[in-house]
């Protein structure tokens, strides 16, 4: 599976190294980033994390969760009330630049428009 | 040179971040926070999650006693009482004297009480102080049937956090829609479904007068416009906070609703500043001083006074007001001007409530949300309970509303922050429906494509 993935990160041209004591290629998965405006400071995100990293930190000063624990679950994620925490990979940034229409959505026929004004 | 002295009245989001920028900028400088509560700082919009059981009451500490000793940053526990702005000193109420040469008013804001009889019960309850919530989490564990009273993130927050405990809950309206100033029919509609699921259960048109005790002094029931008595344990009331001034009353500071101060974070007097739920900050949108009750709004301030405070002169350019909020699992954000008015004549819009609405300033809300823009005119697509609307002034859009699914929240913010022009783009809005949520993604799609670097990216910065 490892050997797998080495492949695939080298094959897409992604640079690999050690980082924050996670395995090599690891960091390529992606991470937990805030948007600091939207945090309130409440503390879900921590409450919820299996490892106890104190997300809410990271939070207030606008970084990304590079803690070397983060089992990259999610839950602080799906949990915060404000939608503060998303997920960034390299592969996403990767994928939008090589391929930009992928996320263009496509056109709608008239009748299914309605509206008010 | 002598340290200087910087005094911070207030332990909240805009003290808290005023030290932690003087500590940045003169390390020198002594700092002393005054807190009339008796914790480290916490997190106020936390206690909604507290109440919903979301986290535990020790978990919305946001900062540790640890972390003020390490900033060196001196903890005093009291209530400032009084004020000498020609001597430069701050009394509290056990006697200190604290000595300033930078003054910081952020004492924030409390919740109003009931402007009825009986608001002084047992069992009438606010979410606004964490022993408030505590001894209301004690409560509903007793309780069987709750009404709470107000408009507003709070009120909404406290029902869903009462009917998650159990209790049976009352949700009073007073006209015939939910948080008319903010919500328009179909918004309301999504989120009045929302909170039937949940078991709040919703009196239209109903108004409480007094608030009725037994011999205990325990809340036995309210009494209601139309001469019923509705019994209950609880009474929740959210129908509004006030910036507590009662520190600045008899000094020469100009005080409108709040505090006036200028972009400097600075009030008339030399050497006071204010900010956060206890400022009136000017506002670019709407060319008015205006009250914020919000935490980023708080935070942004509490650095801008910080700044200007150890000598870094820097104006601060209020941003469109932000929030984004969780209720009945529904995903809210409301930015800028929000104001559905002119869309409902007659019925029950926000024209001739202005006086009431600037009283009913909850927690979580702008002023700004609820004025009018010049030219006005809106859009709305709607797709089950995931909602949008659009608030537009000429060729800008100058508010939105958007509900449930939020991928369209943070690409109508920065397109209403940096107010760009999206004359091409109002006959798709107008068209409403799915038409609108595309054009907008499209348009963000060549917004971000256009510049050198993506503006997605560079928030991420």
């Amino acid at each position: 599976m490892k050997k797998l993935f080495y492949a695939l990160t080298q094959s897409l041209g992604l640079e690999s190294g050690q980082q924050n004591g996670r395995p090599q290629g690891f960091e390529q998965l992606g991470r937990v980033v805030p948007d600091a405006s939207r945090c309130v400071q409440c503390g879900v995100c921590g409450y919820n994390c299996p490892v106890g990293i104190p997300v809410r930190d990271y939070a207030h000063r606008g970084l990304p969760v590079d803690d070397p624990n983060c089992l990259t679950c999610g839950n602080c994620i799906q949990v915060c009330p404000r939608g503060t925490l998303r997920w960034e990979t390299k592969m996403h940034g990767l994928i939008v630049n090589r391929f930009p229409t992928m996320i263009l959505p496509t056109p709608v026929s008239p009748n299914e428009t309605a509206g008010l004004s | 040179m002598n340290p200087i002295h910087y005094l911070i009245i207030g332990n909240g989001a805009a003290g808290v971040s005023a030290a932690e920028t003087i500590c940045y900028n003169d390390p020198a400088g002594k700092i002393t926070i005054v807190s009339a509560e008796p914790h480290p700082m916490y997190s106020r919009p936390g206690l909604a999650y507290v109440l919903l059981g979301a986290i535990s009451p020790k978990q919305v500490f946001a900062r540790q006693p640890e972390w003020y000793a390490h900033h060196r940053i001196n903890l005093v526990h009291g209530q400032a009482v009084q004020l000498d702005s020609v001597k430069q000193q701050v009394k509290l109420d056990n006697g200190q004297v604290l000595p300033y040469d930078q003054l910081l008013i952020a004492t924030g804001a409390r919740a109003t009480p009931a402007p009825y009889r009986g608001s002084d019960l047992q069992g009438v309850v606010f979410l606004d102080t964490l022993e408030g919530t505590r001894d209301l989490i004690r409560q509903a564990k007793r309780a069987r049937r709750a009404v709470v009273i107000g408009g507003g993130i709070t009120a909404l927050e406290l029902s869903e956090g009462l009917a998650h405990r159990g209790v049976e809950t009352h949700y009073f309206v007073r006209r015939n829609r939910l948080w008319s100033q903010v919500f328009n029919d179909g918004e309301a509609k999504v989120l009045e479904e929302r909170m039937r699921e949940h078991g709040v259960i919703i009196h239209y048109n109903t108004e409480a007068v007094e608030i009725l005790g037994n011999k205990r002094g325990r809340v036995r029931g309210v009494q209601l416009k139309s001469g019923e008595e509705f019994k209950c344990d609880i009474v929740g009331v959210a129908i509004g906070v006030k910036p507590q001034l009662d520190l600045v009353r008899e000094t020469p500071l100009k005080v409108d609703r709040a505090i006036l101060v200028n972009e400097f974070m600075e009030s008339n007097v030399p050497h006071i500043y204010a900010a956060g739920d206890c400022a009136q900050v000017y506002d670019r949108w709407t060319d008015q001083y205006m009250l914020d009750i919000l935490w980023p709004s708080a935070v942004a301030e509490g650095r801008a006074a910080g700044l200007n405070m150890s000598g870094r002169q820097s104006a601060y350019v209020k941003g469109s007001p932000f929030n984004a909020c969780l209720l009945f699992g529904l995903h809210i954000a409301a930015i800028g001007q929000i104001n559905p008015g002119r869309e409902t004549p007659g019925a029950d819009g926000a024209t001739g409530d202005e006086a009431e609405v600037v009283q009913h300033l909850s927690r979580g809300s702008s002023e700004v949300w609820f004025t009018l823009p010049q030219l006005y005119a809106s859009a709305w697509s709607e797709d089950g309970p995931n909602t949008v609307r659009l608030v537009l002034s000429g060729d800008y859009l100058v508010g939105a509303l958007v509900i449930g699914d939020q991928s369209l929240a943070d690409s109508l913010r920065y397109i209403i922050e940096n107010q760009i022009d999206i004359r091409d783009l109002i006959p798709a809005l107008r068209a409403g429906g799915r038409a609108l949520r595309q054009s907008v993604t499209q348009f963000w799609y060549q917004l971000s494509s256009s510049q050198a670097q993506s503006p997605l990216y560079q928030q991420a910065r």
